[in-house]
């Protein structure tokens, strides 16, 4: 087993774009859910609808900033348009909603009617709505390397988009870290813990919800610009497995912390490949062919996500007393 | 009392689960080897090496058309695939150029015709790191014909009013116009999917109104009972209705496992019901991947022969249809009855309007829900049988994509009523079929979504819900 192969996936895994992604994802879940209690389950939604956002003003001719700022606000608005009949009404209905409309966002998307737009099923290629961004790169065009990581500066899968990327995350974390400690972070997490007894004190419960799912919503739209830049805008990849697994994520590094999704990103990225890698050199191909490996590795994070929740709902970096999954 | 009672009777029903699930696993084992082969017709992806061809095809009524075998040549290569359960088909090639892609009309479902029999064979243009499309629209052979075929005189009343798509020669946004006979076909076909679907969600209804917990993994018991269906037809080739009664008990005995090994113990932990929900969200994830991991991604024909197709006035419908529906409305009449006029049934509905209550006056509550998930079990089982035999095929995500339609229709009826999530899957199983008149095809769940949200807007209570249950 060539253990130094296996040892450069799983790290280079670590500090991968779509780690950040994920964990900025769920730093926005961790808004709806950990400080608000707010059961989104349609992030990929929102993720999406900020990729379609940023890629379709770019090819329209758009700036760079105008671009991520449009899916911003396509992200805001649907985050409006949810919220307006769901969150009068008890948790649940707004997980089945939310989960619908992520759904109908992926179905319009790739519909044939849209073809013009949105590419359909195909997605938008990545060369189509890239140069924006990499043209924004301070770096000369050429290949840098550390250690065993190798990477173009500015191409496809770069050092540019590493940085981009984790520098976002920590903005975000320190985003929350503020918010938790305000006024109105404790508000959130009164909300979470008992809504009567905030709304008694004379506060507009529905307003603070609302501006809690628009704020995190926004986070996983500039998530989903990260996601796509280095690949395409693809409505499939982008599906309720995506949501799932940034739940699985935000409730492995723990809920209502602030670097939980981050740790949990990584952990999940980061074990997925020492699995697959190792289950690759490991076990024969008559036993578990290559694309088993794959899904073995899935059922593996779904079973994850269900000991988690009943026995560790609050994940590697919560605390229990803080945090019981209990959402009304 | 109630404890022996219950520890009585459950030494006989553990070791014939047991037995079921030695069987279910031998089951699953056999399957292991055969897969190989099929691992080929995975989805293409398109990457820097690699140019994908792709297109749907469905069925001048909207549905996939499944098992349609088309032949790709070009390069030096020859690549065959064939449609899957959704109607779509994939090929990869490794070079970029032209194409011809030929479809074999004697694989078309019965009674189905190419609309433009001069557009097949067809050349497509390939650029590697891309897919190209190469569409074959189904129905009448009539002026609505893309490649530019003239109008032909026996245009049907159907596609004689097309006119307007002549732009649209990819068949695929509203196929066809609006025409009353088309409105006829639409709506039977409605009823049907909405009748199957009803299967389905009135077990997610039942486990709603008597737990409170939303079910995530329900579709994985739909697609269980499908999957299960075609193993006894493909590979031990039992009879279908044989293999179909063996999947539907072997449903129940998985609802029965699945209370018994999960959430019965979850509730005497006191695990919320939106912890459940999040536990039933991972199972819904492993079960999928562990389908796909046994079966692949590819569709599974219960029945490789094509149905036979009846006509009633301009409404064509297969006679596999026919005997379906006679089957789920008997299954749902009997459910009916059960609940209205037998004591465990008349306990079950004291279990949903008030647990604490129900116990009280002397109900068994875990014995009333364990019940309750057996026949859910059960009766999404038979609702994943008799949909992969109306949709033609099933594959490893037909409930996960069917889930949604099932929570649609139970908010519509109102969670936790289960008349209502039979009334609101027939209006839910209508608005997906008869939104294909005004929708393209590929768009006719979203309708189906849409009209989830708006029912939550307007009325969240649903169709026969009572307002009290909303927090």
């Amino acid at each position: 087993m060539d253990w130094s192969r296996i040892f450069t996936n799983v790290a280079g895994e670590i500090f991968a774009p779509t780690t950040a992604a994920y964990a900025l994802g769920a730093i926005g879940l961790n808004i709806h859910f950990g400080l608000t209690g707010l059961l989104n389950m349609g992030q990929a939604g929102f993720m999406l609808l900020g990729a379609y956002g940023f890629a379709i003003a770019t090819i329209a001719g758009w700036p760079l900033y105008a671009a991520v700022l449009v899916a911003m606000a396509a992200a805001a608005v649907f985050a409006l348009i949810l919220g307006i009949p769901t969150l009068k009404l008890r948790g649940d209905y707004l997980a089945i909603v939310t989960i619908a409309a992520a759904e109908i966002v992926r179905l319009v998307g790739r519909s044939t009617a849209l073809t013009e737009i949105t590419g359909a099923s195909s997605g938008l290629r990545g060369n189509e709505y890239k140069h924006t961004f990499t043209g924004a790169s301070p770096f000369p065009d050429t290949v840098w390397s550390l250690g065993p990581f190798s990477y173009a500066t500015n191409a496809s899968n770069s050092w540019w988009i590493r940085i981009v990327a984790w520098v976002v995350v920590g903005l975000a974390c320190l985003l929350v870290y503020l918010l938790i400690k305000s006024p109105w972070g404790r508000v959130l997490k009164g909300i979470r813990e008992d809504e009567d007894a905030v709304r008694s004190l004379g506060k507009n419960v529905y307003s603070y919800k609302m501006q809690s799912l628009i704020l995190g919503g926004v986070i996983g739209a500039v998530a989903g610009i990260i996601y796509v830049l280095p690949r395409a805008v693809q409505p499939d990849s982008m599906g309720r497995p995506m949501t799932f697994f940034i739940w699985t994520i935000l409730l492995l590094g723990g809920a209502a912390t602030v670097f939980g999704p981050v740790l949990g990103s990584i952990i999940f990225w980061a074990g997925l490949m020492l699995i697959k890698t190792v289950m690759r050199d490991g076990v024969p191909e008559t036993i578990m062919r290559n694309e088993q490996i794959e899904q073995f590795g899935w059922i593996i994070v779904g079973v994850t996500l269900m000991l988690l929740v009943i026995f560790r709902p609050q994940g590697i970096l919560g605390d229990k007393k803080e945090l019981a999954i209990n959402v009304r | 009392m109630r404890e022996l009672a219950t520890l009585d009777r459950s030494p006989t029903l553990r070791r014939s689960a047991s037995v079921l699930l030695v069987l279910l696993v031998a089951s699953l084992a056999l399957l292991i080897a055969p897969s190989p082969a099929r691992a080929a017709t995975g989805p293409c992806v398109a990457d820097a090496a690699t140019g994908c061809i792709n297109g749907t095809i469905r069925t001048s009524a909207g549905q996939p058309a499944v098992g349609v075998s088309l032949t790709v040549e070009g390069g030096g290569t020859t690549v065959t695939v064939t449609t899957d359960a959704e109607g779509k088909w994939t090929a990869p090639v490794t070079a970029a150029g032209d194409y011809t892609v030929t479809l074999d009309p004697a694989t078309l479902p019965a009674g189905e015709t190419l609309r433009n029999p001069s557009g097949n064979p067809r050349t497509v243009t390939v650029t590697l790191g891309s897919s190209s499309g190469a569409l074959f629209p189904l129905g009448e052979p009539a002026a609505s014909g893309g490649g530019g075929t003239g109008p032909s005189p026996t245009a049907s009343a159907g596609a004689g009013e097309t006119d307007g798509e002549t732009g649209a020669p990819t068949g695929s946004s509203t196929e066809g116009g609006f025409s009353w006979s088309r409105l006829a076909q639409q709506t039977v076909s409605g009823i049907v999917f909405g009748i199957l679907l009803a299967l389905a969600s009135v077990g997610l209804s039942l486990i709603y109104g008597t737990t409170g917990l939303s079910n995530f993994a329900h579709g994985e018991q739909v697609t269980l009972g499908a999957i299960l269906a075609y193993i006894g037809v493909q590979t031990f080739g039992l009879p279908l209705l044989v293999s179909g009664l063996l999947a539907v008990i072997a449903g129940a005995a998985s609802g029965w496992i699945q209370d018994a090994g999960i959430w019965h113990p979850l509730r005497r932990r006191r695990v919320g019901t939106t912890q459940q929900m999040i536990v039933t969200i991972g199972l819904s994830m492993a079960l999928q991947y562990t389908y796909q991991f046994f079966f692949g991604a590819s569709a599974l024909r219960i029945v490789t022969a094509n149905p036979d197709i009846v006509t009633i006035g301009t409404v064509r419908i297969s006679v596999t249809s026919i005997w379906s529906v006679i089957i789920a409305s008997a299954v749902l009449g009997a459910v009916a009855y059960f609940l209205l006029a037998t004591r465990i049934g008349r306990a079950t509905r004291a279990v949903s309007d008030n647990p604490a209550l129900a116990a009280a006056s002397g109900i068994t509550v875990e014995r009333v829900i364990r019940l309750v998930w057996t026949l859910g079990g059960a009766l999404a089982a038979l609702g994943g049988v008799l949909m992969g035999l109306y949709l033609n095929a099933t594959s490893w995500n037909m409930g996960g994509a069917l889930l949604l339609l099932m929570f649609s229709a139970v908010t519509l009826g109102g969670l936790g009523a289960p008349f209502g999530a039979l009334v609101g899957s027939i209006v839910i199983g209508l608005v997906v079929e008869l939104s294909n008149l005004v929708l393209p095809s590929d768009m006719r769940y979203a309708g189906a979504l849409l009209i989830l949200i708006l029912v939550l807007l307007l009325r969240p209570q649903g169709l026969l819900g009572r307002a009290e249950r909303i927090g």
